[in-house]
């Protein structure tokens, strides 16, 4: 690890090399990739509660009467559908459809809008949308700032995480959606508490395909919040966990990871996320190429897969083939903690991507047989 | 975290073990290794017969989150492999030095045997 002066750090370094956290490089960031153990912390999630250092990612915070305006011609996702206190999935493209990234919108007041973006394009997307707001007729009515550097985030996930989130972030939310408790928020639904005299934001979302939460605060708040849901979430036996489990967790339910499934050259419909691309709204950037890969259709689909021989894990960037011949590449694949066998994401034409079709993944040489599944690959019971 | 080198093995920097009894060597993983990868999925094993070279990368192990090559510490000829750790990969790290074994070669160069780390050296190196 010589190399880790030159890794960034987040507020909470200390606090996982306390808890016994293995520190792994990741898009720049010094990370934990796990604790326990990536097993353990899964089920941990999936059964009771994790909490997750997600400060890496980065905040943008679009401002001002134009902001509405302004985002809705550079996202995908349709942005006046958000009331104050909500949230949307939404992706980024460039002219040619490709993603330049995927992100969560939310609205914080009625032209306050706050997009958590990935941290491996933080520097990526400031450059573009400061140029896509340069170019705007909407540029004199939007403040755009990068807040990545003066918040952090931590994510709260689980099926007991609802046990004990209103005596974390006690009483009626300040701003957002108006709720008399944190468990009132509905999905995607975000809400302002204080802590410690300072304004902090708590969403009802996640990565994992549970029930929990994301808050976003100032970096200087970000230890002492991650430290009262470790001794207030006991309750819901809370564990930190790291990206392993993170990993492991959005593959099950197949949400996509960037550099993964969406790339530069994939569009937001090749992706099978055509549900958050909206393209009714009018004029936005890549709209052109999308309507036509909605009409005509794509050269590549996202699909999922599951193991159906005994195999090594598949892994990204394995060949995936069809008919003998090979017909892609796998992006995600790790062994499924919640269904132990192997499980992946990948793009292969659309002609076998159609659920119940029959694949072979070659590893070291070898192909083994799997089957395309419908998504998401985990359900819970 | 304190992980076993246990007396009367030989270990490679690569973090395998070597039990040798008469001509032939039991070779596995260290529990240091094991604890590095944690949760092993899989264990791909090397065929019966097969001439390994010293330093050969001859098995592989996986994680959640990584493949990892297994490099035979010694030559030989590979007269046993330990299907039950492919059948229940998680012995390797519930009993690394026991059941969760990787296979046994008969030796060809006992003194490659002895060029191994001692247990002291294998622990130095690891910091345990």
């Amino acid at each position: 690890m010589e190399a880790t002066s030159a890794l960034k750090r987040t507020p909470l370094l200390a606090a996982h090399q306390r808890l016994g956290g293995k520190l792994i490089e990741f898009g720049g960031w010094e990370m934990p990739v796990q604790y326990s153990s990536i097993v353990d912390e899964h089920h941990c999630v999936r059964r009771a509660a994790g909490v997750f250092d997600i400060c890496h990612m980065g905040e943008a915070l679009v401002t001002g009467p134009g902001a509405e305006a302004f985002l809705n011609e550079t996202l995908t996702n349709d942005v006046r559908k958000l009331a104050v206190g909500g949230g949307q999935y939404s992706q980024m493209c460039n002219e040619r459809g490709g993603t330049v990234d995927d992100l969560y919108v939310y609205r914080l007041a009625p032209a306050e809008y706050l997009l958590i973006i990935n941290a491996s394009r933080i520097e990526v997307d400031v450059a573009w949308l400061q140029d896509r707001l340069c170019a705007s007729a909407h540029r004199s009515g939007v403040i755009f700032e990068n807040a990545s550097g003066r918040l952090g985030a931590i994510a709260i996930q689980g099926p007991r995480v609802a046990d004990f989130v209103n005596q974390l972030f006690a009483g009626p939310s300040l701003a957002g959606t108006a709720v008399a408790a944190a468990t009132d928020l509905k999905k995607n639904q975000i809400g302002a508490w204080n802590w410690n005299g300072q304004r902090i934001w708590v969403a009802r979302t996640g990565y994992t395909g549970e029930d929990g939460y994301e808050v976003v605060a100032p970096a200087e708040q970000i230890e002492d919040i991650w430290n009262r849901t470790l001794a207030v979430g006991h309750v819901g036996c809370i564990q930190p966990c790291g990206l392993g489990a993170r990993d492991t967790l959005r593959t099950e339910v197949c949400y996509p990871l960037y550099g993964h499934e969406l790339d530069e050259n994939t569009s937001p419909i090749e992706a099978g996320l055509g549900f958050f691309v909206a393209l009714d709204k009018g004029e936005f950037v890549g709209r052109a190429v999308l309507v036509g890969q909605k009409t005509n259709g794509t050269r590549k689909n996202s699909v999922a897969f599951r193991m159906t021989d005994k195999s090594a894990p598949p892994r990204p960037g394995y060949a995936i083939f069809a008919n003998g011949a090979k017909a892609g590449d796998v992006v995600s694949g790790t062994q499924s903690p919640s269904l132990n066998v192997g499980i992946g994401l990948g793009y292969v034409p659309p002609e076998f991507a159609a659920p119940g079709t029959r694949i072979e993944i070659e590893i070291r040489g070898r192909r083994f047989a799997a089957e395309v599944v419908k998504k998401p690959i985990y359900r819970k019971p | 975290m304190s992980s076993q080198v246990p007396a009367g093995l030989r270990y490679a920097k690569s973090h395998e073990w070597v039990r040798l009894e008469g001509d032939v060597a039991t070779i596995g993983i260290t529990d240091h290794a094991q604890h590095e990868l944690t949760d092993v999925v899989f264990v791909e094993l090397p065929a019966v017969g097969r001439q390994v070279a010293a330093g050969e990368a001859c098995a592989v192990v996986e994680s959640v989150k990584t493949a990892s090559d297994i490099y035979s510490p010694i030559s030989g000829e590979v007269v046993a492999v330990n299907s039950a750790v492919a059948d229940n990969p998680a012995l390797v790290n519930t009993a690394p030095y026991a059941d969760g074994f990787f296979f046994k070669l008969k030796v060809a160069n006992p003194a490659e045997v002895e060029a191994l780390l001692s247990p002291e050296a294998y622990a130095a190196q690891i910091g345990a």
